[in-house]
């Protein structure tokens, strides 16, 4: 299940506040070598793990994927100091977003079938009869499965009239669906990045936080620093995961460091008003149906697994795309952020021309905390540009396909369906109707990987409910798609 | 009787670690407990500015006790157990 407000959630902000905070200090790399003994000084509780030098252990390896890089392949001799100067050399965040902490998944059991102490040792033995690998025996009186006959078959669960025996997931190859994380023998949990469609849904399951998103926090404070403009570009999901209106967090995004702020919302001003007469013209060629294509987990799940689905995704770009184009025509030698609610637009930034990096909402949280922002306090100061209500609403479920469909001129032949969601089986359901070449269930389909939409994304701050709420607030007190002009017209 | 006064802190450091989600109780609260008890958002309670006290956000004031890394669950204990002082 999604949690944003777990423990561990908690303590890699806590982190990341820590990292911020040596940044700005006199001592960077010192400071951040010291991050885990600060949190867990001589003597202090140990809250979570066996021992402090565990729980530092771990802290260390959070440090060091919000550092930017991947646990996997890193050597305990090297310091966090040394990590801290690595990652302000560097030229470019590196490749694959995520990395799993060996030290925090170890704890976790493996996925296999158990007998609990509900165990009768009852005289009719069930599960050993079903049993056709003879995996069951039975010591002191009571059933006992051997692991390595063991095939998973689930039948001595079905016969126990007792259900004492049950099946122990493992919580991220559960949530992941694509089946590309897995607990391997080592105990501890590895991506493979071929098959991961970066939907950061391992993320929010992980029950010890051991999947983490590897920042590019430093890449982009250390342009801050050396003067450089770097402008911010806040996807529609920001509404309602900070305190204030969004025009007091344009200003207080500015008092960070930011050189500007625009709302993505302008670019999905331009999605919408492309894709809507792209559904018009599909329709005229007697398509059958077309889906959007401004969710990244959906797009790489489109390149890696649902190949066939390809000739009905809108050829539109994103709204980060739009507006990415749009800035760095005004100007070319900023360095732009996109500031995001998920993992999976850090591929969709690296693969983009304009974009130039990523900074999640939990970053940027962190960095108000660090530098002391109280954003109830920070005047309001509106943007050049302000944006439709219905690009405004691309951040909830519903809300792309009802923006193409208010923008169409025709819009009676319009019929909406969702998918609120990417799991196994409204996959299973994509995949279907690209087979068939037909979907009954309507002719624009939306497709959003997280549940509730982009304020369900795994780095957000604020639970879907509470966000989604603030957002139709923001919405009545905008004006209409069919109001505005599109003076854009980028291709 | 005296009101017991919920002041949820919805300042910067608190929203961000947390409080966030405590929103719901402000409309768990009247549900559940009438006009017992009055609750609002606050902006910073002035508590998180202390050496590194982010770590212990957010939190909550019910009338003078300080609920730190509050949840929904541990704020309505904290109700609950001054509701019964308050019957006795
Ligand atoms: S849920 Fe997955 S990543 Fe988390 S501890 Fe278990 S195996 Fe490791
Ligand atoms: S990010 Fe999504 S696709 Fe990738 S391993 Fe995690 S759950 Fe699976
Ligand atoms: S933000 Fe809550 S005490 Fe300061």
């Amino acid at each position: 299940m999604r949690n944003n407000n777990s423990q561990a959630v908690h303590l890699k902000k806590q982190i990341l506040i820590k990292i911020i905070e040596a940044f700005f200090s006199d001592n960077y790399e010192k400071n951040t070598r010291l991050i885990p003994y600060q949190m867990r000084p001589k003597g202090s509780d140990v809250p979570y793990r066996c021992c402090i030098y565990k729980e530092r252990a771990i802290l260390k390896d959070r440090a060091i994927a919000e550092l930017g890089f991947s646990i996997e392949e890193h050597d305990e001799t090297v310091l966090l100091s040394e990590y801290a100067k690595k990652a302000l050399e560097r030229e470019k965040p590196e490749k694959n977003p995520l990395t799993v902490l060996d030290a925090a998944c170890k704890g976790c059991v493996p996925s296999r079938i158990y007998v609990t102490d509900l165990c009768q040792g009852c005289v009719a033995r069930p599960c050993q009869n079903v049993c056709k690998f003879g995996a069951i025996s039975i010591v002191n009186g009571k059933s006992v499965i051997d692991g390595s006959k063991c095939k998973n078959c689930k039948q001595c669960m079905q016969v126990c009239p007792y259900n004492a025996i049950v099946k122990i997931t493992v919580p991220c190859e559960d949530a992941c669906p694509v089946g590309a994380i897995a607990k391997g023998e080592n105990g501890r949990a590895k991506i493979d990045f071929d098959a991961c469609i970066s939907c950061g849904k391992c993320v929010s399951a992980c029950p010890f936080g051991a999947v983490h998103e590897k920042s590019q926090l430093i890449d982009i404070l250390k342009h801050m620093k050396n003067g450089e403009k770097v402008i911010a570009l806040i996807a529609p999901s920001i509404v309602g995961q900070f305190p204030g209106n969004i025009y007091q967090l344009k200003s207080a995004i500015k008092k960070i460091g930011f050189y500007d702020v625009y709302e993505v919302a302008q670019g999905a001003d331009v999605t919408t008003k492309k894709e809507a007469c792209e559904f018009q013209e599909r329709m005229e060629k007697n398509e059958s149906f077309m889906t959007t294509s401004c969710c990244a987990g959906y797009n790489q799940l489109i390149k890696k697994h649902l190949n066939d689905i390809k000739p009905f995704v809108s050829n539109t770009l994103t709204p980060m795309a739009y507006i990415g184009q749009i800035v760095k025509q005004k100007e070319p030698n900023a360095k732009l952020v996109f500031i995001s609610p998920c993992v999976a637009k850090r591929v969709e930034v690296a693969e983009d021309p304009n974009v130039d990096y990523l900074m999640n909402f939990e970053e940027l949280g962190a960095l108000f905390v660090a530098c002391k922002i109280e954003i109830l306090n920070c005047e309001e100061e509106r943007f050049a540009f302000e944006s439709s209500k219905q690009g405004r609403g691309f951040g909830v479920t519903t809300g792309v396909a009802s923006a193409v469909r208010d923008a169409s001129k025709n819009n009676d032949s319009i019929n909406l369906t969702c998918i609120n969601g990417l799991n196994r089986d409204t996959i299973k359901q994509l995949k279907k109707w690209a087979k068939d070449g037909k979907c009954n269930e309507g002719n624009l389909v939306e497709v959003m990987c997280c549940e509730g939409g982009c304020v369900g994304g795994n780095a957000t701050i604020n639970s879907v409910k509470i966000a989604s709420k603030a957002i139709n607030e923001f919405k009545t007190k905008s004006i209409d798609i069919n109001d505005i002009e599109i003076c854009q017209e980028s291709n | 009787m005296e009101k017991i006064q919920v002041e949820i802190c919805l300042g910067t450091t608190c929203f961000v670690m947390g409080s966030s989600h405590l929103q719901e109780l402000i409309e768990i609260i009247p549900k559940r407990y009438n006009d017992k008890v009055e609750v609002s958002g606050k902006p910073c309670l002035g508590l998180c500015s202390q050496d590194c006290e982010y770590s212990q956000a957010p939190y909550v004031k019910v009338n003078d006790d300080v609920v730190s890394q509050a949840t929904v669950e541990k704020v309505l204990k904290v109700i609950e157990g001054k509701i019964r002082n308050n019957e006795k």
